[in-house]
């Protein structure tokens, strides 16, 4: 079977071909580099994206948060409640880490509040 | 209780409330929206007719020439631009020559003074961006421009410096005749007045009705508008008329006391009195008519389009009148009606003194009401001195047209108070360049918020349920 | 009279501000309007910054500190809340903020890096009402990203430029439902990518050739009427389509910000709405220099940064030793080529051309002549009006030239 897909990784967005036979990627055609193939597989099998979004602080203002590497994308509404759900203590850093061990990431802050 | 209830805050409403504000009497403005100069005053083509058009004898004709006679001091003493830019009925044919002859006679008997017919050569000269088809034009000196939101705002606000009470949402659906004059309501207020002045507009037929009078009626007519960059602003420098023919006086084209360039209006008469919406034939006939009358003008330099809704009369007269004692109709008050409106005012109060009111002037009435203006007009050392006792005016909220957050806190708290975001931008220009709010529209919401003391998210575009946003995000209710 | 100063504090300021100090200029003030610095960035929270510059996928906020943090390393004064209200010809800065009033400033030379604004509905006049719930996509991006708001729940938008595929996916996990993505051309105007992980992702349409002909509702947005576009873009009236909504966002452009350039008397290009510069993107006005969005509108801000560099390196270079023109070669473009910056080269180094062309071409071969001499000509699989393209001429391919010429060869 094969399989077209829009890679994501950098802004390129090449068109890719996948060829998969018995559920595993034998073949992937289109991209222009190493990353390419390796969002190709991971799209076939279990395709995962970064969540960036904004939490609430303890002083009502907002910092820009994000997982710190893809997580599963049939998880991405659940990560939302979890963000929504959290008030940081202030201060924050870039970097700094909100929430542990979501979905095999870590919630990191994006900005530096006050 | 009330000596008068202005029913209606356009600029009829406004100049008459100021007229009346020099005498020691205790007014009120009813007004249905939640701020003034919302009906036809909002959207109109902002021009002071030199008052040739009007047939002769007619209170149109009356009431225009004297207007527009009194209108610079007017706008002196309230602080509001007014420019005597002069006007240009264009004719490209014999037949308009003819109508255009018709005109200046017209002119002339309804006492417009300094008009001349003007030939090719030295109309090419006086605008020449005009299209090379024109043949010759009326030209009449005595035109010019003024901005119709901010003339009414200037005065309300000065008549409410010197006493009137403006009550906003206040959507009038009876009047009671009481022993001492009427008593009239909304929905959930009520207020009783011993005369009642009808300046509601579109609306005014149905005002009348609530009294019994149903001897007129007034109907909408849509007038669509394109309003250009300021880039544009020196396309032409008169206000352009085409030669009226038996369809309307057709699309203008006129710079505002702003710069911009004004492209309208269609003329289109409607059924639903609340239907301001704008359409892809009215666009498209503004753009053809403009083309036909300039040489060249750039339509990628648009920066809004919008429509009003003129209120035509049933009479073709101004309906100036008293159906019952104490209750006066200021009603289809269309074209010229912004020229004419501090005659009429001046009409009104006469038929007022007629009915029975004294008329005792105020010690301390105070005409003069400080221009918005004077910040943005000021010389750099002033600004200085401004910005060092009131460091907001030293914060640029508005980028394309320049408008400090002093500007727009003032327009809050001054009166008529501007209590939504439409209304800071009539009040400032902010919001009002080129980037229609884009970037200053959250900053000025910031500011209402803060000022007004309510909830971000109640911060409205004009009142009632034009709300900017619906909800707060992170665990907020979606409302 | 100070060395360098930099309006705007954006991605191309700091960069350029960051250059302009490595490459020796000590004096330098960026003047900043908004209260931090990094511009734009600090609203555009989501991810894909930063590929090309440092390898890594960097939000926005991630990616303005990263230039930040060598501001204030490296010392470089900047004023915030501090918004530039003129500039001459002969560099004189007129600003104003609250503490300092309105003040003058005179520089050696001045880069102008105040980046884009937003097309907005008044230029795209739609008939129907004027109700509230409709913004531009950044403005919805600042209430929902910076201040915490939601603008609506039901969304249709208007244009598939970035920032309204990124706010088509923002609104979506923020609670909103987006009914529908519509593009008046053939293609979209947005990353590939990003249709594919804003859209696709979250079963939002795209409809291709499409707009919206009416706007409905009295106070707040009731729906908006869509209609298919024929070749001519005019709606095709019997395909109308009432789809029921209360936000209509628009993402149909963005300007680059020139009005203080014109004060200035800065030349501008009628195709990119910036200035016309050389390959050291100095102005016709000599010591001005411009880069980053406020010069032509990039897809990256990896380019944007990379542009800065360029302008802050040559003003260094301006201050220390004054102007230096060897020679003069105007670029002149097929029309498939829209546009090229630089638009003029002055000096026989190595240039990079950034382009963009005016429709999609497959297998493409980009030409670059002078006279009858071809001079370079380069193969393209794919270009598209979305995408800035660049080609590279070295120092020996342009000189002597006289004009140089880029065309298209399209199979």
């Amino acid at each position: 079977m094969e399989r077209k897909l829009t890679c994501i990784v950098c802004p390129l967005g090449c068109e890719l071909v996948v060829t998969i036979e018995d559920n595993n990627v034998i073949k992937v055609c289109g991209n222009t580099c190493k990353r390419g193939e390796v969002y190709a597989k991971n799209e076939c099998t279990c395709p995962k994206r970064t969540v960036t979004s904004t939490a609430m602080c303890d002083n009502g203002s907002l910092v820009s948060v994000k997982t710190d590497s893809p997580i599963p994308k049939e998880k991405i509404y659940e990560c939302m409640q979890i963000i929504n759900s959290v008030t940081v203590k202030l201060p924050v850093a870039v970097g700094d880490i909100i929430v542990k061990d979501v979905f095999g990431s870590n919630i990191v802050a994006t900005q530096n509040r006050s | 209780m009330y000596d008068i209830a202005i029913i209606g805050a356009g600029v009829i409403g406004g100049m008459t409330a100021r007229e009346l504000s020099k005498y020691n009497l205790n007014i009120c403005i009813l007004e249905k929206e939640n701020d003034v100069a919302m009906g036809a005053t909002k959207a109109n083509s902002a021009i002071v007719h030199a008052g040739f058009d009007a047939k002769e004898g007619s209170l149109k004709a009356k009431l225009n020439v004297r207007g527009s006679l009194l209108m610079p001091a007017v706008c002196e003493e309230l602080g509001v631009k007014y420019k005597n830019n002069g006007s240009l009925v264009i004719g490209f044919n014999d037949q308009d020559r003819e109508t255009i002859n018709e005109l200046l006679k017209r002119g002339k008997r309804n006492g417009v003074e300094g008009l001349r017919i003007v030939e090719k050569q030295e109309l090419k000269h006086m605008e020449p961006n005009l299209s090379d088809n024109v043949l010759c034009a009326l030209y009449a000196p005595t035109g010019a421009i003024v901005c119709p939101y901010e003339l009414t705002i200037a005065a309300i606000g000065n008549a409410m410096d010197n006493g009137v009470n403006l009550k906003r949402n206040f959507d009038v659906k009876s009047i009671e005749t009481t022993a001492i004059g009427y008593k009239i309501k909304s929905k959930n207020d009520s207020v009783e007045v011993r005369f009642v002045i009808n300046c509601a507009g579109i609306y005014s037929d149905e005002i009348a009705k609530l009294v019994g009078d149903d001897s007129f009626e007034v109907h909408a007519r849509r007038g669509e508008y394109i309003l250009l960059d300021k880039e544009c602003g020196d396309v032409v420098s008169h206000t352009i008329f085409r030669t009226p023919t038996k369809m309307g006086k057709g699309i203008l084209v006129s710079p505002t006391v702003d710069q911009n360039l004004l492209l309208g209006p269609t003329s289109v008469d409607i059924d639903d009195k609340d239907d301001k919406s704008t359409t892809q034939d009215g666009m498209g006939q503004i753009i053809e008519n403009a083309q036909e009358n300039l040489s060249f003008v750039s339509l990628s330099k648009t920066i809004t389009s919008f429509c009003g809704l003129r209120a035509v009369g049933s009479t073709g007269d101004f309906i100036i009148n008293s159906p019952k004692k104490q209750f006066i109709n200021a009603a289809g008050i269309e074209s010229p009606g912004l020229s004419a409106s501090p005659a009429i005012a001046e009409y009104i109060i006469k038929l007022l003194s007629e009915q029975g009111l004294t008329l005792t002037k105020k010690q301390n009435y105070n005409p003069i009401r400080e221009s918005v203006h004077k910040f943005f007009e000021a010389s750099i050392d002033q600004k200085n001195k401004i910005i060092k006792d009131n460091p907001a005016y030293g914060r640029i909220v508005c980028r394309c047209e320049g408008i400090t957050e002093g500007e727009i806190i003032d327009a809050i708290r001054r009166n008529p108070s501007a209590c939504d975001l439409d209304g800071v931008k009539r009040r400032t220009r902010a919001q009002m360049g080129r980037c229609q709010g884009g970037f200053c529209g959250p900053y000025i919401a910031e500011i209402l918020s803060r000022e007004l003391g309510v909830p971000f998210e109640n911060v409205t575009k004009f009142g009632g349920k034009s709300k900017v946003n619906i909800a707060k995000t992170k665990g907020g209710k979606i409302l | 009279m100070r060395d360098l100063v930099i309006i705007g504090g954006g991605p191309a300021g700091m960069s350029a501000a960051i250059t302009a100090r490595e490459s020796g200029i000590q004096d330098i003030l960026i003047l900043e309007r908004d209260g931090q610095l990094g511009g734009i960035l600090q609203q555009c929270i989501h991810n894909g910054f930063g590929l090309h510059k440092f390898g890594e996928e960097l939000t926005g906020p991630e990616y303005a500190w990263k230039y930040e943090k060598k501001v204030k390393e490296l010392g470089i004064e900047y004023k915030l809340n501090t918004m530039v209200l003129d500039i001459t010809k002969d560099r004189v800065i007129t600003a104003t903020n609250s503490s300092d009033g309105i003040f003058e400033l005179k520089a050696k030379a001045i880069i102008l890096a105040m980046g884009c604004r937003e097309r907005s509905k008044g230029a795209l006049n739609i008939a129907g009402t004027r109700p509230a719930g409709i913004y531009s996509a950044g403005t919805a991006q600042k209430y929902v990203n910076t201040m915490g708001y939601l603008p609506g729940k039901n969304v249709v938008i208007l244009g598939s430029g970035d920032i309204g595929l990124i706010m088509a996916r923002r609104m979506t996990l923020e609670g909103a439902k987006v009914r529908a993505v519509c593009e008046i051309m053939s293609y979209s105007g947005g990353l590939a990518r990003n249709i594919e992980q804003c859209l696709n992702d979250f079963d939002i349409p795209l409809k291709l050739e499409h707009t919206v002909v009416e706007i409905h509702g009295k106070e707040r947005l009731e729906g908006v009427t869509i209609a298919k576009v024929d070749k001519n873009r005019k709606p095709i009236l019997d395909t109308c389509e009432y789809i029921p909504c209360d936000t209509l966002l628009l993402s149909v452009g963005l300007i680059p910000e020139n009005e203080l350039s014109k004060k200035a008397d800065v030349d501008i290009s009628s195709i990119t709405n910036g200035a016309i510069v050389d390959q050291d993107r100095q102005t016709s006005c000599e010591g001005i220099f411009a880069c980053g969005n406020v010069l032509h509108v990039h897809d990256l801000v990896d380019f944007v940064s990379q542009e800065a560099e360029l302008a802050g390196k040559a003003a260094a270079e301006y201050i220390k030793q004054g102007k230096k023109q060897t020679i003069e070669i105007a670029i002149k473009t097929d029309g498939k080529i829209r546009y090229t910056v630089p638009q003029v080269i002055t000096d026989s180094k190595d240039v990079t051309l950034f382009f963009r062309v005016s429709d999609i071409y497959k297998n493409a071969k980009i030409c670059v002549s002078d006279g009858d001499k071809q001079i370079l000509s380069k193969h393209r699989p794919k270009l598209a009006p979305g995408e800035m393209e660049s080609i590279t001429l070295k120092g020996e391919q342009i000189c002597g030239a006289k004009e140089l010429y880029l065309s298209l060869e399209v199979q």
